[in-house]
């Protein structure tokens, strides 16, 4: 019955997936190939497809998995399973947060928490801009990325210089888009 | 607007532009649910961020639950997060079943090449603000700089650790010093 296995299957990942969906590849291929449902090749271009196409990864990739599997039955029982587990238990911790955060155990474990997690980041944001702007693979310095780098940089920054709120989030991401066409394309 | 109408719109919209993982969309619900809809405060926007980190699942998803909970309840939950999902799930799908060399289109992969610049500064950017609101103290300054040296080195040499750990240790040294000190203080030494 391959829509329990599928629902079955991606709630695991759901419940298991912590730190975000690059942690959560190994799993993620751990399930699919046990199940045997894709072999290897066919799931690392997923997992690629999934990274470049937007929305949560893990969802894109359940999505992609199921409907490989049992079309659009099969897309909707392994996306409602991957987002299931992280739902219930938000609502759950919602519902009982105020109380928690009250309490000073939990208020020094986070005073921990927020300035790692800022670092944590911080570190992601830098490491991202070095290999896809500055350095990528054995190449160092492609002029390309790191001009696009650089324009669209001083775009998004120097934007708040003339006006206070900027270029917003999902303009740079349609300008980013339209400069790669432009950069690479002619 | 109608709330829920708005909830659904404005997450698919976070949906629809959310590239490259969770982090990249920090900088999009700052952007939208703190500074534009003043759905939540830039505090709770940090506390569900840190929640999201150590809860599984997608960070998005997390996001749109407690921030659709929040305006609406159970409802306003599950409209969120339907609407986070819509648009991501409409284009996998069609990827799925019309275009099987989807990554080798020359436009799309050039498109690509862009964006993924675009989500390394959005990234940056949602870090600078959080260190612009972070607490001037020493404490909070060396738990940031540690996380980010490791990370760093974690991330460049592909270390199989994942961030959770750093996440676990930082904040079991961080309850650690609250119960050393707690004694202490009320040993009446004023410290």
């Amino acid at each position: 019955m391959i829509l329990f296995e599928l629902f079955i299957g991606f709630l695991k990942v759901g419940c298991f997936a912590f730190g975000g969906a690059y942690g959560a590849i190994p799993l993620i291929r751990d399930v699919v190939l046990s199940y045997g449902w894709l072999d290897d090749e066919m799931l690392t271009y997923m997992i690629a497809v999934s990274e470049s196409t937007p929305g949560p990864i893990m969802v894109n990739l359940a999505t992609y998995v199921g409907s490989s599997q049992a079309g659009i039955l099969g897309s909707l029982v392994s996306t409602l399973a991957v987002v299931l587990p992280s739902f219930v238990i938000i609502l759950l911790v919602t519902a009982i947060l105020k109380a928690v955060l009250k309490n000073p155990y939990v208020q020094a474990v986070l005073r921990g928490l927020k300035p790692c997690m800022i670092g944590i980041i911080l570190a992601t944001g830098v490491y991202m801009i070095i290999r896809n702007g500055i350095v990528i693979g054995d190449s160092v310095l492609l002029i390309r990325p790191l001009i696009l780098t650089l324009v669209l940089g001083a775009i998004y920054f120097g934007s708040r210089k003339i006006k206070e709120s900027g270029v917003s989030p999902i303009l740079l991401i349609c300008l980013s888009a339209l400069a790669g066409i432009a950069a690479y394309g002619f | 607007m109608n709330l829920l109408l708005d909830l659904f719109l404005t997450f698919a919209k976070i949906g629809l532009f959310t590239f490259g993982g969770g982090y990249a969309m920090i900088s999009l619900i700052e952007k939208i649910c703190v500074e534009k809809k003043q759905w939540i405060t830039h505090d709770e926007a940090m506390t569900i961020t840190v929640i999201a980190e150590s809860t599984p699942g997608p960070i998005a998803i997390n996001c749109a639950t407690f921030v659709g909970f929040k305006k609406n309840n159970f409802l306003g939950a599950l409209i969120a997060t339907a609407g986070m999902i819509l648009p991501s799930f409409c284009i996998i799908f069609a990827i799925s079943k019309l275009l099987d060399h989807f990554l080798e289109i020359t436009w799309i992969a050039h498109a690509f090449q862009g964006i993924k610049i675009a989500v390394g500064i959005l990234i940056l950017d949602a870090a600078i603000k959080m260190l612009q609101k972070m607490q001037k103290k020493p404490m909070p300054k060396v738990f940031m700089l540690c996380a980010f040296v490791a990370m760093l080195l974690i991330n460049i040499f592909s270390v199989r650790i994942s961030s959770i750990i750093l996440m676990l240790t930082a904040g079991l040294i961080s309850l650690i010093l609250f119960m050393v000190k707690k004694p202490a203080a009320k040993g009446g030494d004023g410290k």
